[in-house]
């Protein structure tokens, strides 16, 4: 019986590693060609590491396009989102968590049904708003819309996390004769920081990935973001794989530091939101 | 001190009655911003798709109001349509479905007590975090024809070098492959769902004599159902909308074997300024992601599972 567990273990665990191998291979083929020549990079079949590590290929990516003004951009439309989406979805998420008022269920329902919408569908009018406003490329039509409640997921998941609270806290503070908003912003939300670090996260993962948006408002090469930016290589440099390869390197390592640093929070978000629907 | 006694009951019952009021109008302040959100940017947009929809209009001058032309022009001589439909729900299906299998197999091994389980979780879900343009470039390089680290694997085994995301019957295959590897977050949740699998229930199976076959039909499916269903609706909503991975590695090609859904309606509204035809095509897109969703809620009355009763 012990044997048969051992057996099962080890053979689990070869499993895993096998697959983790596997799952590793192209972010080691990303890093692998971005210290490439295009020599090298065009042997067939392939070498599987660089003979001399070619670090210039950095220096060449973030040269050749104008890499910096790309992360500078990408910076200015991630601030503004990230407070909005922090302040105003932890407000609604404490709304609709803690506060009772007429027609809660409903509003609660419609918010979260949009999380089934596809983006597709409202899509096209909303350009023709930003269009109509003279907004197109600006980087209002990316950061404005996340005012407005920072979107249905993060909403739910602060909501999840303010349900947990016990209600005898607010019931003190109201005897106290805290107002609402004081209850919100001195007692409830220090007690959800690690949510917010979690919806921060998330927030700073789609903005820095985002690509469909961007692509439609921001047309002048001038206010690319990063995920835009990549794509000059391909269209100036289709052949130069080594390049490109050193420019996905760099806008692949911020969200995979993140993620070393945030794992924590990351996996509590997603079981939190994937558990309590 | 005689005006006092006088004024005590209205003070008293004035608060009682002002306090849920207050609370109401709170709370419509708090959730303002999302009631609002909603309004403007989801509802409203919508509707409005739905009405630009029966209008022809190349976004300069008018919008004319034509019926239902783009609906019966998609469904008869447009040349896209049946394309980018048959891609979508070849590529929504297949991805939905792997998904599911492949990260339900990862969480179940996860699951066990094997050492390293925390690095394991890190190496898997890594990918899910890469951003897709970033995970174009290198899955459109591992599939090079030439010089693709794909095609070497081939050759060294003998086997014959595939076109991959170049060829017309490999592109939605290749396309689904590459977004397995990248579906990791499920992983997190599967994972978190198998851990409230209850180790009685498991225990009872194996005194019966039961192997790991039984334990997992027996138990840890049914129990899992929940969290399959949530993904899986999710799931379809998300593969639906699929667009960056063909805007980056194909185009839509070859021969519009991967001109999705999303990407069609880029093409028309931004490259075509066929604003009506493209809002016609982002409301199927709408019905059918509705109609699929409906279709996984109706069946699965038959094959989830809560165990609410039992708590």
């Amino acid at each position: 019986m012990i044997k048969r567990k051992t057996i099962q273990k080890s053979l689990t665990l070869v499993v895993l590693i096998g697959g983790a191998l596997i799952a590793s291979v192209p972010l080691y083929w990303l890093v692998r060609s971005s210290l490439m020549t295009l020599g090298e990079i065009f042997i067939f079949p392939p070498l599987l590491w660089p003979k001399i590590m070619r670090w210039s290929n950095y220096y060449d990516a973030v040269t050749v396009v104008n890499f910096l003004l790309y992360f500078k951009n990408t910076m200015t439309i991630m601030i503004p989102v990230l407070f909005g989406t922090l302040l105003t979805s932890s407000m609604v998420g404490y709304g609709f968590a803690r506060m009772r008022f007429p027609l809660k269920r409903f509003w609660f329902t419609l918010i979260l049904s949009s999380l089934m919408l596809p983006y597709a569908v409202s899509m096209l009018p909303t350009f023709l708003l930003w269009a109509r406003l003279g907004a197109i490329n600006t980087f209002y039509p990316l950061t404005v819309p996340i005012w407005f409640g920072g979107g249905a997921f993060n909403i739910f998941l602060l909501r999840q996390f303010f349900l947990t609270i016990p209600r005898e806290l607010e019931d003190a503070a109201i005897i106290d004769g805290a107002s609402h908003f004081q209850i919100f912003a001195r007692i409830m939300t220090p007690l959800i920081k690690p949510a917010l670090i979690v919806v921060g996260l998330f927030t700073f993962l789609n903005v820095w990935n985002d690509f469909l948006n961007p692509l439609i408002y921001l047309n002048e090469e001038k206010k690319y973001t990063l995920a835009l930016g990549l794509m000059q290589f391909q269209g100036t440099y289709s052949t130069d794989w080594s390049l490109l390869m050193a420019g996905a390197t760099i806008v692949v390592i911020p969200p995979v530091i993140v993620f070393i640093f945030g794992q924590k929070y990351f996996i509590e978000g997603v079981t939190m939101t994937g558990l309590k629907v | 001190m005689t005006a006092l006694p006088a004024d005590k009951p209205t003070k008293r019952f004035f608060p009682t009655y002002s306090l849920r009021r207050r609370e109401a109008i709170a709370g419509y302040f708090f959730v303002a911003p999302g009631i609002l959100g909603f309004l403007i940017w989801v509802f409203g947009p919508m509707v409005a798709t739905l009405l630009l929809s029966f209008t022809d209009w190349p976004i300069i001058g008018q919008a004319k109001w034509v019926g239902l032309d783009n609906y019966v022009r998609l469904f008869t001589v447009d040349p896209f349509f049946y394309k980018s439909l048959r891609a979508t729900l070849y590529f929504a299906f297949g991805s939905v479905f792997l998904r599911i299998v492949y990260t339900f197999l990862v969480a179940m091994l996860l699951n066990q007590d094997v050492r390293g389980k925390a690095f394991f979780r890190t190496v898997y879900y890594l990918p899910s975090i890469v951003p897709v343009v970033a995970s174009s470039m290198i899955w459109m390089w591992l599939y090079h024809p030439d010089f693709g680290l794909f095609n070497a694997i081939l050759k060294g085994m003998g086997l014959p070098p595939s076109r991959w995301i170049h060829g017309t019957q490999s592109v939605i295959p290749s396309i689904i492959l590459m977004d397995l590897w990248a579906a990791s977050s499920t992983i997190l949740i599967f994972l978190a769902g198998l851990q409230g699998v209850p180790r009685q229930l498991l225990e009872a199976v194996e005194i019966d004599g039961g192997n790991w076959w039984n334990k997992l039909t027996a138990v840890t499916l049914p129990h899992m159902t929940p969290f399959i269903f949530f993904n899986m609706v999710l799931g379809f909503v998300s593969a639906f909308q699929i667009f960056t991975q063909s805007f980056i590695m194909t185009n839509g090609g070859p021969n519009d074997g991967s001109l999705f859904f999303v990407l069609l309606i880029y093409r028309e509204a931004f490259g075509n300024n066929r604003m009506g035809l493209a809002c016609a095509i982002a409301w199927i897109l709408f019905l059918l992601i509705a109609l699929v969703t409906f279709l996984v809620f109706k069946t699965s009355r038959s094959w989830v599972f809560y165990y609410g009763d039992e708590e």
